[in-house]
């Protein structure tokens, strides 16, 4: 009975979210892109959460992890490389065309190697002090991207790197809408929604699954207690290590697609800016709890763009006499809803439940039977 | 009944000037309660924390059974068979009671990220076992009925046994408990000693730090009491009490007898 119900609701949920870009589609691109967007957001705060929500170590610098994603992607995909480098282009011709299905674990395995790198130097920093250097971190490889134009060209610095492949599995275009019948057809953002929903439940799936297991387990001890969780034989050290890893993994997987969404990255994407609003996903959200961090990421990117749209109906600038226009009035109403969410709830819109497996039960039972 | 658990001997830790430990040795056979006494300040959590690896000793030398081991990490003294209490309860307060005894299995447990990811029908074997093995420890120490609950919304005493729990979950040669008495009352003071009382019965090996001398010579076969850093006298809780140097260390220097103290010395 139990297992029905929620076979249902997981069938009812899998219909809405396929169908949901093709009614969104007839409404226009715009929305499939806003849709797209937040995917990609959910799958950057779902690797954040590994590293803030499980492990407790707050970072501040995720977007670096976008970012390589981004780069190896931009780098392997693109003309930049053989138009720089005289013996890549001898090699391998005028473009790189890396298939995308070979650059996803790259880029991941790249950003987690960072991710690594960046956790071996903070392994005995904690809370605030943890927070400072991975803000650090996150500016270093910006600025970094910004600077390597010289001496060698290898990021085409602020200027970015464009031109990069759009994603293509099989036969199938992403760039291009795929024709169903003679007037029907799938946009390409449509395409690209659907790749991205596979990333996001794929993620899902790993978080939940780590959530629930002796790694998981010995993450959120040391979140909870570091010298209880040692006294326990956890090997803090590289538990800490693996989960920067595994959340910087997801991270570069979002940015390789987020490079090839796009086809243009440049630094300016992947500032400090972008950390927070991520963090701010995660902890608005239910900080550890993937629902609520579904729910963070969607709503706080989904959000802003339809604010834009909303502004622009109604002429906000006209209306204000030029005062207020969508950039102002985002920031403010994201704002307040923070203030308001941390105020009323202060564990997240959707927090971890409050007991453990049988006793939701237990409660449920009782609930419904009182009713 | 007569191996050895724990031996050691020779430690000497030093803080800057003040030398917390000299040459402070003990030998804590199978079986055994064994309790670690003092005034305040001797330096039995210090002793503590370097046999448990928090601490690097200046010197010593350290065997588990039958095994020299070096206490270097924390982790690795809980691997090699080691499990601690806290003074101050720290469970990990926002899992439930049955997960903080779930980690206590991780030592003993091997499965890894992939095993997790994939669900192999290995890692969910070890995870059936790990799970039921936490049911019985909480069922053990008697708070089967509040696995579900997160560990800090459990009462102080329940917190102490939840403890005691984790700490058994590692499958320890020795356990090591710090103060487990403090703060508590004294019908929670009888069901602590009921409860070591049994884990001792069940063959296991207790060290025992504690403030309550009544209950230090109720429960111990064993006593070793520190002074100042120093070893001033070691054997029966018989013996110990009748020992000069011990009345001195809790009685000498004060003014007024603490009651605690008279109270175990009268018996």
């Amino acid at each position: 009975m139990d297992k029905q119900k929620r076979l249902i609701v997981i069938f009812l949920a899998a219909l809405a979210l396929a169908i949901l870009p093709l009614l969104l589609q007839a409404a226009g691109n715009f929305w499939v892109r806003i849709a797209d967007t937040a995917l990609l957001y959910v799958l950057l705060a779902l690797g954040l959460n590994i590293v803030v929500g499980y492990a407790g170590l707050l970072d501040l610098g995720f977007v670096a992890f976008f970012a390589i994603g981004a780069y190896t992607f931009g780098l392997l995909a693109s003309p930049h490389l053989p138009e720089n480098f005289a013996w890549i282009a001898q090699q391998f011709g005028d473009s790189l065309h890396t298939p995308v299905w070979l650059v996803i674990p790259i880029g991941a395995a790249v950003a987690g190697v960072f991710g690594i790198l960046l956790g071996a130097p903070t392994l005995k920093l904690r809370g605030d002090y943890l927070a400072i250097v991975t803000l650090g971190f996150g500016e270093i490889i910006r600025v970094f991207l910004n600077n390597l134009d010289q001496p060698v060209n290898i990021t085409n610095g602020p200027k970015g790197i464009s031109q990069i492949d759009s994603v293509r599995f099989f036969n199938i275009e992403f760039a291009r809408a795929l024709d169903i019948t003679e007037d029907y057809a799938i946009n390409s953002v449509t395409l690209y929604y659907y790749l991205f929903l596979l990333l996001v439940v794929a993620s899902v799936i790993i978080c939940h699954r780590l959530e629930l297991s002796r790694i998981g387990r010995a993450w959120m001890a040391i979140r909870e207690d570091e010298i209880a969780a040692k006294a326990m034989g956890i090997n803090t050290r590289n538990m800490k290590l693996l989960a920067f890893g595994m959340g910087a993994t997801f991270g570069g997987v979002s940015g390789v697609m987020f490079a090839a969404f796009q086809g243009f990255i440049s630094p300016e994407s992947f500032s400090l800016m972008e950390s927070v609003m991520i963090v701010a996903m995660v902890v608005l959200g239910g900080i550890g709890h993937l629902p609520g961090v579904i729910l963070g990421a969607v709503l706080l990117s989904a959000l802003p763009e339809v604010l834009r749209w909303v502004s622009g109906v109604i002429d906000l600038q006209a209306v204000t006499g030029g005062r207020l226009d969508a950039a102002i009035l985002r920031q403010l109403l994201i704002a307040l809803a923070m203030i308001i969410v941390m105020l009323l709830r202060p564990r997240g819109l959707w927090p971890t439940p409050e007991h453990g497996k049988s006793l939701q039960r237990l409660n449920g039972a009782k609930k419904g039977g009182a009713a | 009944m007569t191996d050895t658990v724990l031996r050691v001997a020779g430690i000497s830790k030093r803080f800057g000037g003040l030398q917390a430990l000299s040459d402070v040795g003990l030998t804590i056979q199978r079986g055994q309660v064994y309790g670690l006494i003092g005034p305040n300040g001797a330096g039995k959590t210090t002793f503590f924390n370097v046999i448990t690896g928090l601490y690097t000793p200046d010197s010593g030398t350290f065997e588990l059974a039958g095994k020299p081991y070096t206490p270097s990490a924390v982790h690795e003294v809980a691997k090699a068979g080691i499990a601690r209490t806290f003074q101050n309860i720290r469970l990990f307060a926002d899992m439930t009671a049955l997960e903080n005894v779930m980690v206590g299995r991780h030592v003993r447990t091997r499965s890894g990220l992939i095993g997790a990811v994939l669900r192999s029908p290995k890692f969910k074997e070890e995870e059936r076992q790990i799970a039921d093995r936490a049911h019985e420890l909480l069922e053990y120490v008697g708070i089967a009925r509040l696995a579900d609950y997160k560990a800090r919304t459990l009462s102080y005493g329940d917190q102490r046994r939840l403890e005691i729990a984790r700490a058994l979950a590692t499958d320890p040669q020795l356990i090591a408990l710090d103060e487990p008495a403090a703060g508590m009352n004294s019908t929670e003071k009888v069901v602590l000693r009921e409860l070591i009382d049994r884990i001792r019965k069940d063959g296991r090996t207790i060290l025992l730090i504690e403030h309550d001398v009544k209950l230090v010579m109720g429960l111990c076969d064993r006593v070793t009491v520190l002074d100042y850093g120093k070893q001033i006298a070691e054997g029966s809780p018989y013996d110990v009490q009748r020992d000069e140097k011990v009345i001195e260390a809790y009685l000498g220097h004060s003014h007024k007898p603490t009651t605690q103290a008279a109270g175990g010395k009268a018996e």
